[in-house]
């Protein structure tokens, strides 16, 4: 995809995040570039707890106070780390918004829905008529494909998948130009699921918004995306077209996730169903060398001396292994 | 499509205030039905209406000159008869002039000290539990302190301070029965805080304010309404009981007070019910209704009680 004449719409770089709890700090991301363009999506993969929510937070600078952020993370070519607090509402929403992961819980329930529908116009765009405010939801509510009468009913008399397409419609109420989806599937069934993937994909095309989606779920995001990073314990381990990394990963844990997946008509899958033994690392401490190496099945003695970096592997690809040109 | 009016087809032909004004009186209707379903909601309310018309209408039902003592016309202590259908005091006045002259004060007192204790219950509430931190820990201890103190004394303390009067014994039960509101806030503040709705807001651009105004404040009125009706129980009892103690203001009649000549002047020994069940009964049939009031305010008020009864 190309980036617009104006730099790319979210640009990270460098960003590091540690969380300062009672038992020490957690570098829950380290050392993050990443970028997304107009109409692109980008996904994040990883397993809990490898740092994809803090990433997506920090976007817009919601992680906790006590968290220390290092690094820049640019929207529209300014710096939202070292913004002032007034820019920053602005930018909220109305430059970038975020679509949560757990629907239910990210509307209120003594709430209306349209009403919610209207709390980011009325905040961004004081000045508009309460009629104008009322058709633009009646829209966003048809653009989910939610009828909209819809704005009536509270959370709870909406199924689960209504509830994130409402969720959906919300991010898009001050058209902004970046969408950050936090895992916006993980607590829906296959069949809403791919639903509310159809919206989103038809949405990012229609509008041309750039979007950076996370999830835990590699077959989704290779659907869906044009680039893929995998993030372990916090780093991006591989970079990369999405059905590249999803068909012939570089990374060792790249392609245990891959693998998690049986692919349909291949026997072998069926037979020797893949999976990743052990736990993630404890942030707290990481290992000196490669912080995926005691779950490696591909480790040597070299990966235990240093933390590999990320390199590149040509045609836009990029894999943190010393291991990836070998065999 | 049903007839309700549908957002985006029919704005151009009306305009938004009529819609919002259409929309507001509908919601209105709609509670008003759902409390109409609720049958001891409806009595309290019968019988809250029936005082408060009495309290409005005291001059018109029983006059004034009533209440004088040198005006008085019956005699002592006179059991209810067709002149004095309840009877009459120690000082030949018709015990149901007074009842219905007691009834202003005792609601009106009741009503003053429960927005008194409710406005400032809520606001500490909401800030100690909103703001944590220095600000909000000061405001926590503060309302532990205003808890710990026995009520009564420090109501008595106030009341002799301040001089007897009807805005001094309004005062006293406000700023003395709010920190159990307050605590009540506070928690329910603390859980809603955490709520993703409100990092949503957050991220939404929201401000503090805002998110106090669209998302917590709301989220609490239920449990203010439902504690207001609890207070005003409360108010009322403790106007009763600084009357009774001779507190109040001495030149007004008031239930309260009315149960403490009662006592002066030996009604229970005498045997002279007269004097004493009335305003007792008018207390509990008051105080219970407000709580009735309550309890189906609060079934209509939070939508996610609604129809499951």
């Amino acid at each position: 995809m190309t980036e617009s004449e104006h730099g790319p719409l979210l640009s990270i770089e460098g960003l590091s995040v540690t969380y300062r709890t009672g038992a020490g700090e957690v570098p829950a991301v380290r050392e993050v570039d990443l970028t997304v363009g107009r109409g692109e999506i980008v996904g994040v993969a990883g397993e809990s707890g490898c740092g994809k929510s803090t990433l997506a937070s920090s976007v817009l600078r919601l992680q906790p106070p006590s968290a220390k952020v290092e690094g820049r993370v640019l929207v529209h070519g300014q710096d939202v780390l070292t913004m002032n607090w007034g820019d920053l509402r602005a930018l909220r929403w109305a430059g970038a918004s975020i679509v949560f992961q757990g629907a239910l819980h990210s509307l209120n329930p003594v709430q209306r829905v349209g009403r919610q529908l209207a709390e980011p116009i009325e905040l961004h765009e004081p000045a508009l008529a309460r009629g104008t405010v009322d058709g633009r939801i009646g829209e966003l509510l048809e653009q989910v494909g939610l009828p909209a009468e819809r704005a009536a009913s509270y959370p709870h008399q909406l199924s689960g998948g209504q509830r994130q397409r409402v969720m959906i419609a919300m991010a898009l109420a001050c058209r902004p130009d970046l969408v950050i989806a936090d895992e916006p599937t993980t607590a829906l069934d296959v069949m809403v699921q791919s639903q509310v993937l159809g919206v989103l994909s038809g949405l990012v095309a229609e509008l041309g918004v750039g979007m950076l989606f996370i999830s835990h779920d590699l077959s989704v995001l290779a659907d869906l995306c044009d680039r893929i990073a995998v993030m372990y314990a916090g780093r991006v381990v591989e970079m990369g077209a999405a059905d590249e990394i999803f068909t012939r990963p570089l990374h060792p844990y790249a392609a245990a996730l891959s693998a998690a997946f049986p692919r349909i008509g291949d026997p072998a899958a069926r037979y020797a169903p893949a999976g990743l033994g052990g736990d993630p690392p404890d942030l707290r401490s990481l290992p000196p060398g490669c912080s995926f190496a005691p779950r490696c099945t591909r480790v040597v003695e070299a990966c235990l001396a240093a933390e590999p970096p990320l390199e590149d592997h040509g045609a836009g690809r990029s894999a943190a292994c010393i291991r990836v040109g070998e065999s | 499509m049903s007839a309700e009016v549908q957002p985006g087809e029919l704005t151009p032909r009306i305009t938004a205030r009529q819609l919002s004004r259409r929309r507001r009186r509908a919601a209105w209707r709609d509670g008003w039905t759902q409390f109409r379903r609720h049958r001891s909601g409806m009595v309290g309310l019968v019988v809250l209406a029936f005082f408060v018309l009495l309290a409005v209408a005291a001059p018109l039902i029983a006059h004034a000159d009533g209440l004088e003592v040198t005006r008085a016309t019956g005699g002592v202590l006179e059991p209810p008869s067709a002149g004095y259908w309840l009877g009459t005091d120690d000082k030949g006045r018709s015990v149901l002039t007074l009842l219905i002259w007691g009834t202003r004060v005792s609601l009106l007192v009741g009503l003053l000290a429960t927005v008194i204790s409710m406005v400032i219950g809520t606001l500490v509430g909401l800030l100690s539990g909103y703001f944590g931190g220095r600000a909000g820990a000061v405001l926590f201890r503060l309302t532990e302190w205003f808890l710990v103190i026995p009520f009564l004394p420090l109501a008595i303390v106030l009341a002799t301070v301040l001089g007897p009067s009807l805005l001094t014994i309004a005062f006293v039960i406000g700023v003395t029965s709010w920190p159990g509101t307050a605590l009540l806030i506070r928690s329910q503040t603390l859980s809603i805080k955490e709520r993703a709705y409100l990092e949503r807001a957050r991220a939404l651009g929201g401000g503090r304010w805002h998110q106090i105004r669209r998302h917590i404040l709301p989220n609490v009125m239920p449990m203010v309404f439902a504690n207001t009706t609890l207070t005003v129980t409360i108010a009322i009892l403790a106007e009763t009981t600084l009357s009774f103690l001779g507190l109040g203001d001495p030149t007004r009649i008031s239930w309260g007070s009315m149960l403490d000549d009662a006592y002066t002047v030996g009604a229970i020994t005498t045997g002279s019910w007269w004097f004493i069940v009335p305003p007792g009964v008018c207390v509990v049939l008051v105080v219970l209704s407000f709580n009735l009031v309550g309890q189906a305010l609060e079934d209509v008020l939070d939508p996610r009680l609604r129809g499951r009864r």
